[in-house]
């Protein structure tokens, strides 16, 4: 995850790493890591330290790099599957995630907030 | 899908193509990444090599041919399992605990994530046009996990798209690190 300075934009965060930052600290599927800090104190220092995450610094061009979690000392720290989105070839914007996937067309009950406005919500 | 920043293979551990992770229906991993084929060998099958090659042929190309007929695949046994699951779900003898999940995901080290960080500021410079800058971070990248030709072969292809022949800048290429690793350690062997 690139960063310009060492605050941490949460939501992007959350996208990029799979980790949610919720009260309780920093949750994937099961595992949350408390963070024993306030919320406005959270940043990539931080993160980098609790998670295991390499914090690597570009002096010349002012951008550091979160790596990923090293806590469990495995690529997955847990069976559940990370939501993520990505761009078909079309360039629209797909997401696979545990509720719903979405794809083109008209944005579908009941789990509408899910997708994004013009969105089809497929339950999964 | 386009995953241009190979953002996936960060999330799941891929270090490799073809990969292939299992997710059900509620959202669990049932196996994960592991090499997987769409059924047939890609160069047995496919490209369908021949058995002579010319002799004036360039020797990285030579080379790389005669790596590339060296790589283990089973893409049936591979197949054939995915069919299993796709019919019997968790059934399946292929459909495994989150634990075995956990436990057959690839190890992740300091170094893991220090090559991951590296990758990811080689790629923003890369992309705002700091190639040279880029480079660097690619080749700490590559030192910190050996193991991970994602990172190679993206870093090699700003050199040389269809060869790998990175070696002008690198010192290496996709030849010459298969020759180095071992054809046969190309991927991870299957546990199916």
């Amino acid at each position: 995850m690139i960063l310009t300075s060492l605050e941490i934009d949460r939501a992007q965060f959350e996208r990029a790493t799979g980790w949610a930052l919720k009260p309780q600290g920093a949750c994937k599927g099961e595992i949350c890591v408390p963070l024993m800090e306030q919320p406005e104190d959270i940043d990539a220092t931080v993160l980098s330290e609790r998670l295991g995450m390499a914090l690597v610094r570009d002096e010349k061009h002012g951008v550091w790099a979160l790596g990923s979690e090293t806590i469990g000392r495995r690529a997955l720290s847990t069976a559940e599957a990370s939501d993520f989105t990505l761009p078909d070839w079309r360039g629209e914007e797909f997401t696979l995630g545990r509720k719903c996937f979405c794809s083109r067309g008209p944005v579908g009950e009941g789990v509408a907030g899910t997708c994004r406005s013009g969105r089809n919500c497929v339950k999964s | 899908m386009i995953d241009e920043l190979h953002s996936v293979g960060g999330l799941f551990g891929i270090v490799n193509v073809p990969s292939g992770v299992w997710i059900d229906e509620e959202g669990m991993i049932v196996r994960p990444p592991e090499p997987a084929w769409p059924g047939k060998s890609m160069w047995r099958e496919i490209i369908k090599l021949p058995t002579e090659l010319p002799p004036d042929l360039d020797p990285f190309i030579r080379k790389s041919l005669d790596q590339a007929a060296k790589i283990k695949s089973d893409p049936a046994k591979y197949l054939a399992a995915l069919r299993d699951w796709a019919a019997k779900g968790s059934g399946s003898q292929y459909a495994l605990t989150p634990e075995e999940v956990i436990g057959r995901s690839q190890g992740r080290s300091t170094e893991n994530s220090e090559a991951a960080a590296h990758f990811e500021i080689g790629q923003f410079l890369q992309k705002a046009g700091h190639a040279d800058d880029a480079v660097e971070h690619f080749k700490r990248a590559h030192e910190l996990q050996p193991d991970n030709w994602t990172y190679k072969r993206q870093a090699w292809q700003y050199v040389s798209p269809m060869l790998q022949d990175a070696r002008a800048v690198y010192g290496t290429g996709w030849a010459d690190e298969i020759e180095k690793f071992g054809a046969e350690n190309y991927y991870r062997a299957s546990d199916l």
